[in-house]
């Protein structure tokens, strides 16, 4: 079994603040605009190293959406920021009509989304985000799991023409992917190889799939976890290719099971491949107020509730 | 005054294309596109420096957003006219696999049209960014854009208006249509839309009134007023007051041609009215 090493838990938003830096001295077409929220969203340093490059919009989501598709005209690379309520649910309309069907070159940078957001409760936690981006014709969806990765993917978007949705966190997680690695936009990663059974994760609940992968290996369960950063396009071929080895999957995910990462694996593997499926996910719920663990163990997204998915999964093949 | 009379030939003609548009698939609005007809081909073909070879960036050329999309009819004539795309493609107007979608958007790739709209209220913010791109890159033209009075009911258009004066758009032109019209009846009927002077102005912008909206001079003074005024830290806003359904008698007066289309009659007099000028499609 793989070992994996936290090597010093840190905050995915982090991960896309220093992403964002980087990119602010090295690609001078990176226009960055905030909602209110440049702290939050560990803006700052863009904002102080290239005022001149950074936009404070106010408290004003659907002006900076239309901002950002306008500033693509002319060549601009423009990455919003704000949490993920505030990125999607909110500004809907004006991503359909002015970003995706627009086809503009708009990166839309959300954090705290999920339970994790904690104590703000359910008015900040969004739990129906990928849903609503990944039905957007042409938005590619992205979920990264640790800050190494968040940075990763922040700087890869970049050179990435097209609308990306870019989801992180609020919290401290374990930080276990390879610093400076490569960030491949629609490729799985497969982080542990088994036979008995896959758990596809995506997010924070990748930390949670390992720790799961290594409880199943102590009770002689042989599980293969894959972390999915890109729900959309989604690398239907590592997911086929995995299931039919192990014949049966657990995906888990800080998102509703309703428009998440588990319905876009059930239809690849309906399709291709019918495996048995579990779902670790909110279950079509609103979150509530408490610290990230709390809730995180309240609503099942944790190593706990994948290995008993895993373990009951199993029984089904 | 200037020699307008080849814009007046051209606006009828434009009329002409607007009613013959909507009325071959029996759906379109003709109502507001016949209101604006004045502002569209003066701004396209008087005012604004702007390259028909069309390139999506538009580096170095004057911009124009048409945010109350449902008057796609005159934009397209207009364009067309222009020379962005052949004039026989308006013969496409809404039908399947046309470039001439109901409503504007890049999707089909149709020139001179920068930002899909339809969805009300959004132009505005889009052609910020536009603006500010244009600054970034020492890009000294101008950006404007076309709203609808009724249009400005959408809390987008007030979330930009807000910005765009405290960030000094100063390369931006607004114009609002205001015929005092929407779907539902007038606009006080529906939702009185107060002091749009006083309330731009309050908001920071630099507001221009022409109130004969439809009459060429009015509108190319207005225009010019309004070009002078950029660079000078604020967003400028004409408030452009016009007839919905101008040119075609039975269709002024009211909301009723907002979103009808005449029927074979209704075309024929319409057109009796506007007679042929610089050809049909």
């Amino acid at each position: 079994m793989k070992i994996y090493e936290n090597t010093g838990s840190k905050d995915t938003r982090s991960g896309f603040g220093d992403g964002l830096t980087e990119l602010g001295q090295n690609n001078k077409d990176v226009v960055a605009l905030c909602a209110d929220l440049t702290g939050s969203l560990k803006m700052n340093a863009f904002a102080d190293n290239h005022p001149e490059r950074f936009f404070q919009v106010g408290i004003a989501e659907a002006n900076m959406m239309g901002i950002a598709a306008g500033m693509t005209i002319g060549g601009k690379i423009p990455f919003t920021g704000t949490f993920a309520n505030f990125s999607t649910g909110r500004v809907y309309d004006q991503i359909r009509q002015s970003i995706a069907y627009s086809d503009k070159n708009v990166k839309i940078c959300a954090s705290h989304s999920g339970l994790t957001l904690g104590e703000d409760g359910a008015t900040h936690q969004i739990l129906e985000d990928i849903g609503l981006m990944k039905m957007l014709p042409g938005m590619t969806v992205i979920n990264t799991c640790d800050y190494n990765q968040t940075k990763a993917a922040t700087l890869a978007i970049a050179d990435y023409h097209g609308p990306v949705y870019l989801r992180f966190g609020r919290p401290k997680v374990a930080n276990f992917t390879p610093e400076n690695g490569e960030f491949k936009i629609g490729k799985a990663v497969l982080l542990q190889e088994g036979t008995d059974v896959t758990i596809i994760a995506t997010g924070h609940l990748v930390w949670e799939a390992l720790e799961a992968a290594k409880a199943l290996n102590e009770k002689g369960i042989s599980a293969e976890v894959i972390n999915i950063h890109t729900i959309k396009p989604l690398d239907e071929e590592a997911i086929i290719k995995s299931a039919k080895k192990t014949g049966c999957v657990v995906t888990a995910e800080e998102h509703n099971f309703l428009g998440g990462l588990g319905e876009s694996v059930a239809r690849t593997l309906s399709l291709n491949s019918p495996t048995p499926q579990e779902f670790v996910a909110t279950n079509d719920t609103f979150g509530e107020s408490g610290t990230p663990a709390q809730l995180l163990e309240k609503y099942g997204l944790n190593a706990e509730n994948i290995t008993l998915k895993a373990e009951k999964v199993i029984k089904r093949k | 005054m200037a020699d307008t009379q080849h814009l007046k030939d051209l606006v009828t003609q434009v009329r002409r294309d607007i009613v013959r548009q909507v009325h071959a698939v029996s759906s379109g609005h003709p109502g507001g596109s016949l209101g604006c007809a004045e502002f569209l081909v003066t701004l396209y073909n008087e005012v604004m420096d702007h390259n028909p070879n069309f390139d999506m960036d538009g580096k170095n050329e004057d911009l124009f957003f048409l945010s109350n999309g449902h008057i796609s009819p005159v934009l397209y004539s207009v364009l067309a006219r222009a020379g962005y795309f052949p004039v026989e493609e308006l013969s496409t107007f809404r039908k399947l696999n046309s470039r001439l979608q109901g409503h504007p958007t890049t999707h089909e790739g149709l020139p001179g049209v920068r930002i899909a709209s339809g969805s009300l209220g959004q132009g505005m913010s889009v052609a910020i960014g536009a603006a500010a791109v244009k600054k970034l890159n020492g890009d000294g033209k101008t950006v404007f854009t076309l709203h609808g009075d009724g249009e400005l009911q959408e809390g987008q258009v007030w979330e930009a208006a807000m910005y765009a004066a405290a960030n000094k758009v100063d390369n931006l032109i607004s114009t609002i249509d205001v015929n005092g019209q929407q779907i539902d009846g007038s606009t006080e009927q529906v939702l009185a839309l107060g002091d749009l002077r006083n309330k731009f102005e309050a908001f920071g912008w630099n507001v221009i009134t022409v109130s004969k909206g439809n009459d060429i001079d009015a509108v190319l003074a207005g225009l010019k007023e309004a070009l002078s005024s950029t660079g000078k830290g604020q967003p400028i806003c004409i408030l452009l007051h016009t007839e919905m359904g101008n040119g075609v008698d039975f269709m002024m007066g009211s909301h009723a041609w907002h979103g009808i289309a005449p029927n074979d009659e209704q075309l024929a007099e319409a057109l009796r009215q506007n007679p042929e000028t610089l050809g049909d499609y």
